[in-house]
């Protein structure tokens, strides 16, 4: 992997042509042990380049994170207990202390960047690998980071960052920025505590929704709002920034995050298309104005919105850590930005000028990440977890790099965030990054939870997206060809029956499995499949396939589907190789070739999922006949069940209220992201089987229905 | 025959040989060996295993494009088109309204249930399908109204018997008795464990004279289930329609048995009779239901929503007989015959007349057509030898001529070989019988022929059929006919069997004085079909010849895996009159 090779083995001797500050010449004290305070895949990836320097790491996990990746990597893992351990400052300071730890580096999210946190370990003498905590708390307040910006000279959007929270207050101020208007919290970022109000007439409703959410990811103060204003065609445009002590500022080169849901990125790449250069230019240079604005050091990004329509840019805030899309920048530079980091919090300076970096930029070329995220695009973004029960990935080399924090096996909790994996591709233009990139996700296989997979394929060949032509409402802009059903062909079944016969036990050898005697041309079977499909509006459609087992490895079949005719295929010469719960089947049809993977998967025994030609489906195999006579299973149709495991944070209804189709029942939380749970029907509340604060499973009932409540 | 063979075989061997000689000539030239000086002394040359291999390989003679193969071919094409027809006939089971009426009550016809029983990708060797085919005048009783026949469930070798009900009601005629008892006997000689699908009216009341009384009738079902029970052999029944009378004793008298609710049905006497009796008005369902016998009375075990349900449950009986899995011969050690098995249809003639190179058979049969002769110059009209099947090996006895005193000592040699050794015995039976004349006599062929017949009807080790032409006379005898309990005998479909063929018997008629018959000849002629033996129960079905090594396969795994141990040196022969 490029990004994070030893670019620079002379550690004194590079050239330096910065703008020397005033500071004298900090101390240059190397780090030697690392306390690594996060998770998952930022973990494992601060983690390498520790190793890589010789610096010893220790981690911490959780309960649920016990047997995770990041647990193991590290020579000495800490436990921490309870799932939000990890926000726990003061054990991991005391922790930090007692095991003579030098540093800690906080990754993103978490204590990434609470300035009280960052300030502890200043007092307690262990190295922050971040921002000083005063730069850190000026730009974490997001309306006194908007006052240093405008004194700075950085452009800033419209709004209110005042103290004045009352409601009425507040939505007074909103009509002096003009409708549409943002909400969020001073304390916000990822989206969360953020609201869009169009009119002022859904002002109230939206902000106490928004103060709740963000109460509950931010804590105490997370209430307190900001109003600006709201630019309809917006473009998220990012620029990495990195100070050293020595009052060195470089920027990294930019990032166009526009292709947003939820508020939050899925896809990243540098360079940003569509910027002229003197824009882009002006990007770095206000970038870095904000940091040097704030006394900054160390790795931050510098967050602009951008209008489509009108070309300008504003300061959005800053984030004062190491971020999540972070790889994309160092794909176009060349560098590693978790080395500097240690670099720098030693005390040396920054190892290349903003000449370096953007020589190195024009000879890079694109890179592009896309965040795989255990989610259903299908069905609003729905948040998943559970366990993988199978994952292949593509194959990483120079040009394509995965950061995860998951192998197979492993289990993704609803108790932290849904990203499985980064996945990196870099190429020498920007067509060519997103072709390559398109192609490593078509060998991104993952099975046991939902993900984005195959919508992040779609974003790839979406032409708008090749074209650049991106907003932040890209997705919603683009619905109707990136929510298109798919048409899933015969073979796709054929292929998902066969898997399934050579997955039962049949330790048998030759003679069996060849076709005998006069009469009767082998074997017939039936398979019925039912579609799963959200997109489709045939889901749920009925596909009967018939498996003729003519000789060994040849087979006949007959795929019916719905009212069509039945499709008859014959001649298929299929041959597999299993492991538990998966076929891989390479099958010559009378036409083509299809390598096949075929999995079942162990926590859902019905469904099956099936990779070919790039492509994903699931399908549920229909139990037989018998099985829910014999299994006293009896369909509840008359309730509402949890769809993940969560949290209930607010029953909408009352038992006994009549509620219309759509209308909302239950609000949950999961993956710290709110849900709320609508009617499937017209009913009348029998019973509400939990209260708020209420811990559920995925599947446990939430509403019941009156079961005779008929529509007059 | 065997000497062009064998000097086909040296050619072969020799040029081998001499491909050896220039792949080391130029390493010889470098480095000589043993240089011309040394004295000449005898060495234990190296021979590589592919070399010592090479002796066992048969060559084949066979011209795929002469005019004899084509004819062959035609025939062989003829004869098999007309067995296909008949078989597709038998295995649609009763009449198209018989079957509506079944599915339409939801129940599986009788080969999905079986399909549905076996596992997914193993072969069901199906015994005799063409039973019963034109021996009622009164009704056709398709496959004998039973389905029987080896497949493997949960990975356990099991016989299979399947009544089906389109067919009169899965009443018992006697071809229907016959062919139940005849799984039973494949399954006790096999230690297979057996699986009832029960779905049967009984007995075929106008026929019950020739069903019920006699020994190897009806009751013979239910000694079998209790001796094989005590044998250790499992006794799995399903209750899948009705199980009257006699009946009810087969889901009764097994290990476990499983019963579909509100359509298995089991009692002594059902509804109409119990009224009749003793005046008491009760439905089947109450009568003997499977929530009644599950709950109540205790005569069923497990109570199934559906037949797909039941064939589960059963199938898990099956798991749960702790059965050994004994391991199958590896893929890698076998290898197919170095000639295609199709060819057998132009090699084997419908003429019997016509001689049948037995060697061109073997080479189509055996692993890597590897056969290792033994005496193969001594009475040559006898071929034996050893080979392996699928992995299995064997001791192959196959014809080549008419039987002498020579070639039946060497067959009783053989045998001995084989018992001493505990290897499965294979006859390729083409057989007109031992050779008969004043010199025959005068050389004893009597007691050489009954050497022959002591040491098939001994030996002590598992042992196997095909008739591949005729069957006749005392060769049937000597080359193990169904009297001598071969685990499975099958015919090919040119295969005829009788005293002798019908032109002699018709002439012997002749020559003792009976009144000529004309029609004697064409009856004879008819009786000695295959199709007409098969359709008695005298084989286990009518084979295509290419089929005839996975049949052997099948039959060898059936009688070496599971429980079946073959122990060297088990057999205790006769007196061998010599």
């Amino acid at each position: 992997m490029r990004a994070i090779k030893p670019q620079y083995l002379r550690r004194c001797a590079f050239s330096r042509h910065l703008s020397t500050g005033p500071l004298g010449q900090p101390q240059i004290t190397p780090i030697t042990s690392l306390l690594i305070a996060n998770r998952g895949e930022i973990a494992l990836r601060i983690n390498k380049t520790a190793n890589r320097l010789g610096i010893q790491t220790t981690t911490l996990y959780t309960d649920p994170d016990a047997s995770s990746q990041h647990a193991a990597c590290s020579p000495h893992a800490i436990g921490l207990g309870a799932p939000n351990g990890y926000l726990d400052g003061d054990r991991i300071v005391r922790l930090a202390k007692q095991h003579g730890i030098q540093a800690l580096h906080p990754g993103y999210g978490f204590l990434s960047e609470n300035p009280a946190f960052a300030r502890r370990c200043e007092e307690e003498g262990i190295v922050f690998v971040g921002p000083p905590a005063q730069a850190m708390a000026d730009m974490g307040d997001k309306a006194r980071s908007k006052e240093i910006m405008i004194d700075a000279g950085v452009p800033c959007v419209p709004g209110y960052h005042g103290s004045d929270q009352g409601e009425m207050e507040l939505l007074n101020h909103a009509k002096d920025v003009k409708f549409p208007i943002l909400l969020k919290s001073v304390k916000g970022g990822g989206g969360k505590g953020m609201r869009i109000v169009m009119e002022e007439g859904e002002f109230l409703q939206q902000l106490k929704s928004a103060r709740a959410e963000a109460r509950a990811s931010f804590g105490e103060g997370g209430e307190v709002m900001l109003v600006e204003k709201y630019i309809v065609r917006p473009r998220h445009v990012e620029v990495q920034v990195f100070a050293d002590k020595h009052g060195n500022c470089v920027a990294l080169g930019e990032r166009d995050c526009s292709i947003q849901r939820r508020h939050q990125k899925i896809l990243e790449e540098s360079p940003a298309p569509n910027l002229d250069d003197v824009t882009r230019l002006d990007l770095w240079e206000k970038a870095r104005t904000a940091a040097l604005a704030v006394g900054y050091v160390g790795a931050g990004t510098v967050e602009f919105i951008l209008d489509k329509d009108s070309g300008e840019f504003y300061f959005m805030e800053m984030n004062t850590r190491l971020q999540v899309e972070h790889p994309v920048s160092e794909m176009v530079t060349g560098t590693d930005l978790v080395e500097w980091q240690f670099r720098v919090a030693a005390g040396e300076k920054l190892p290349l000028t903003q000449k370096e970096i953007m020589e190195r930029i024009q000879e890079r070329g694109a890179a592009i990440e896309a965040r795989i995220y255990a989610e259903s695009p299908e069905r609003g973004f729905l948040p998943d977890s559970g366990k993988l029960v199978h994952l292949a990935t593509p194959e990483v080399d120079e040009d394509v790099r995965i950061d995860a924090g998951f192998v197979e096996g492993d289990t993704v909790t609803e108790a932290y965030d849904g990203m499985i994996a980064k996945l990196i591709v870099c190429g020498d233009d920007r067509e060519t990054a997103i072709r390559k990139m398109e192609l490593a996700l078509r060998n991104y296989e993952v099975v046991g939870l939902s993900t984005n997979i195959e919508f992040l394929k779609r974003l790839c060949k979406s032409a708008a997206f090749i074209e650049g032509d991106v907003e932040t409402g890209f997705i919603e802009k683009w619905k109707n060809e990136l929510f298109s059903p798919i048409i899933v062909k015969a073979e796709v079944y054929v292929q998902a029956a066969l898997g399934l016969l050579a997955l039962s036990p049949a330790s048998v050898g030759l003679p069996h499995g060849g076709s005998l005697g006069f009469g009767r041309d082998g074997v017939e079977r039936r398979l019925f499949f039912k579609s799963l499909d959200a997109l489709n509006e045939k889901e749920g459609e009925i596909i009967e396939v018939s498996i003729i087992q003519k000789d060994n490895q040849v087979f006949g079949a007959k795929i019916t589907r719905g009212n069509e005719g039945p499709q008859i295929i014959e001649n298929i010469v299929s041959s597999s190789t299993l492991s538990a719960g998966k076929a891989t089947l390479a099958t010559v049809f009378p036409e083509t070739r299809i390598d096949t993977t075929v999995v079942q998967d162990a926590n859902n025994d019905n469904k099956i999922t099936i990779f070919q030609h790039g492509g994903k489906t699931e399908l549920s195999l229909v139990s037989p006949r018998w099985y829910e006579k014999a299994l006293g299973l009896k369909e509840a149709t008359t309730s509402v069940a949890a769809p993940m495991p969560c949290k209930i944070l607010k029953n909408e209804v009352k038992e006994g209220d009549k509620v219309v189709k759509g209308a909302p029942l239950v609000v949950i939380e999961s993956m710290k992201m709110e849900t709320v749970i609508r009617s499937p029907q017209d009913g009348v509340i029998k019973r509400l089987a939990h209260k708020e604060g209420d811990k559920c499973k995925a599947g446990t009932v939430l509403v019941v229905f009156e079961e005779d409540f008929a529509v007059e | 025959m065997s000497i062009s063979r064998s000097s086909r075989d040296l050619l072969g061997l020799s040029r081998q040989l001499s491909r050896q000689c220039h792949r080391r000539t130029p390493a010889a030239r470098k480095a000589p060996l043993h240089p011309s000086t040394a004295p000449a002394r005898t060495v234990a040359t190296y021979t590589a295993p592919y070399q010592a291999s090479a002796v066992s390989v048969l060559q084949s003679d066979v011209d795929t494009s002469s005019d004899e193969f084509r004819e062959n071919e035609r025939l062989m094409g003829e004869a098999m088109a007309r067995l296909e027809k008949l078989t597709l006939a038998a295995q649609a089971g009763g009449s198209t309204k018989a079957r509506e009426k079944h599915i339409a009550r939801k129940k599986m016809l009788p080969r999905d249930r079986v399909t549905a029983l076996i596992d997914p990708g193993t072969t069901f060797m199906e015994l005799s399908p063409l039973a019963g085919h034109e021996l009622y005048p009164e009704a056709d009783v398709p496959s004998g109204a039973i389905i029987t026949g080896v497949g493997v469930v949960e990975g356990v070798t099991c016989v299979i018997v399947a009544n089906d009900s389109t067919v009169k009601g899965g009443t018992y005629y006697p071809i229907t008795v016959k062919k139940h008892l005849r799984a039973q006997e494949v399954a006790k000689e096999n230690k297979l464990p057996c699986i009832y699908l029960v779905d049967s009216g009984g007995a075929n009341l106008p026929h019950q004279s020739d069903v019920f009384p006699d020994r190897e009738h009806f009751g013979r079902i239910f000694f079998n289930q209790a001796r094989m029970s005590s044998q250790g052999i499992p006794q799995v029944s399903v209750v899948m329609g009705l199980c009257t009378a006699g009946g009810a004793y087969v889901p009764a008298m097994s290990d476990e048995n499983i019963i579909v609710e509100k359509q298995g049905h089991i009692f002594l006497a059902g509804p109409p009779l119990v009224k009749a009796a003793t005046g008491e008005e009760v439905s089947a369902e109450e009568l003997g239901g499977g929530t009644l016998h599950t709950s109540v009375s205790g005569v069923s075990d497990y109570l199934a929503v559906d037949d797909a349900h039941a064939i589960i449950l059963a199938r898990r009986c099956i798991s749960n007989l702790n059965w050994p899995h004994k391991a199958v011969p590896p893929v890698e050690t076998h290898t197919p015959p170095l000639y295609p098995e199709s060819e057998l249809l132009g090699i084997a003639s419908t003429n019997l007349r016509k001689p049948l190179p037995i060697h061109e058979v073997i080479a189509r049969i055996v692993d890597g057509s590897h056969f290792a002769e033994f005496k193969r110059d001594f009475g040559t009209t006898l071929v034996t030898g050893f080979a392996q099947i699928y992995g299995h090996k064997v001791g192959i006895v196959a014809n080549n001529g008419i039987l002498f005193g020579s070639s039946a000592q060497k067959g009783a040699h053989f045998i001995e070989l084989c018992a001493q050794r505990g290897i499965p015995l294979v006859f390729l039976q083409n057989i007109s019988g031992f050779m008969v004349g004043a010199q025959a006599e005068r050389d004893g062929i009597a007691k050489h022929g009954a050497k022959l017949v002591t040491a098939v009807a001994c030996a002590d080790v598992p042992k196997f059929t095909v008739v591949v032409g005729g069957s006749y006379g005392a060769g049937n005898y000597g080359m193990c006919g169904r009297a001598y309990s071969p685990r499975f005998l099958w015919m090919w479909p040119n295969a005829r069997i009788g005293v002798m063929g019908s032109e002699q018997l018709a002439n012997v008629m002749q020559t003792v004085g009976q009144k000529a018959d004309p029609e004697l000849r064409d009856r004879i002629e008819r009786e000695s079909d295959a199709v007409f033996s098969s359709a008695r129960l005298w084989d286990d079905g009518i084979i295509p010849p290419q089929h005839t090594r996975r049949y052997l396969g099948l039959g060898l795994g059936a009688a070496m895996g599971g429980r079946n141990e073959v122990k060297p040196g088990d057999t205790r022969f006769g007196v061998f009159r010599m």
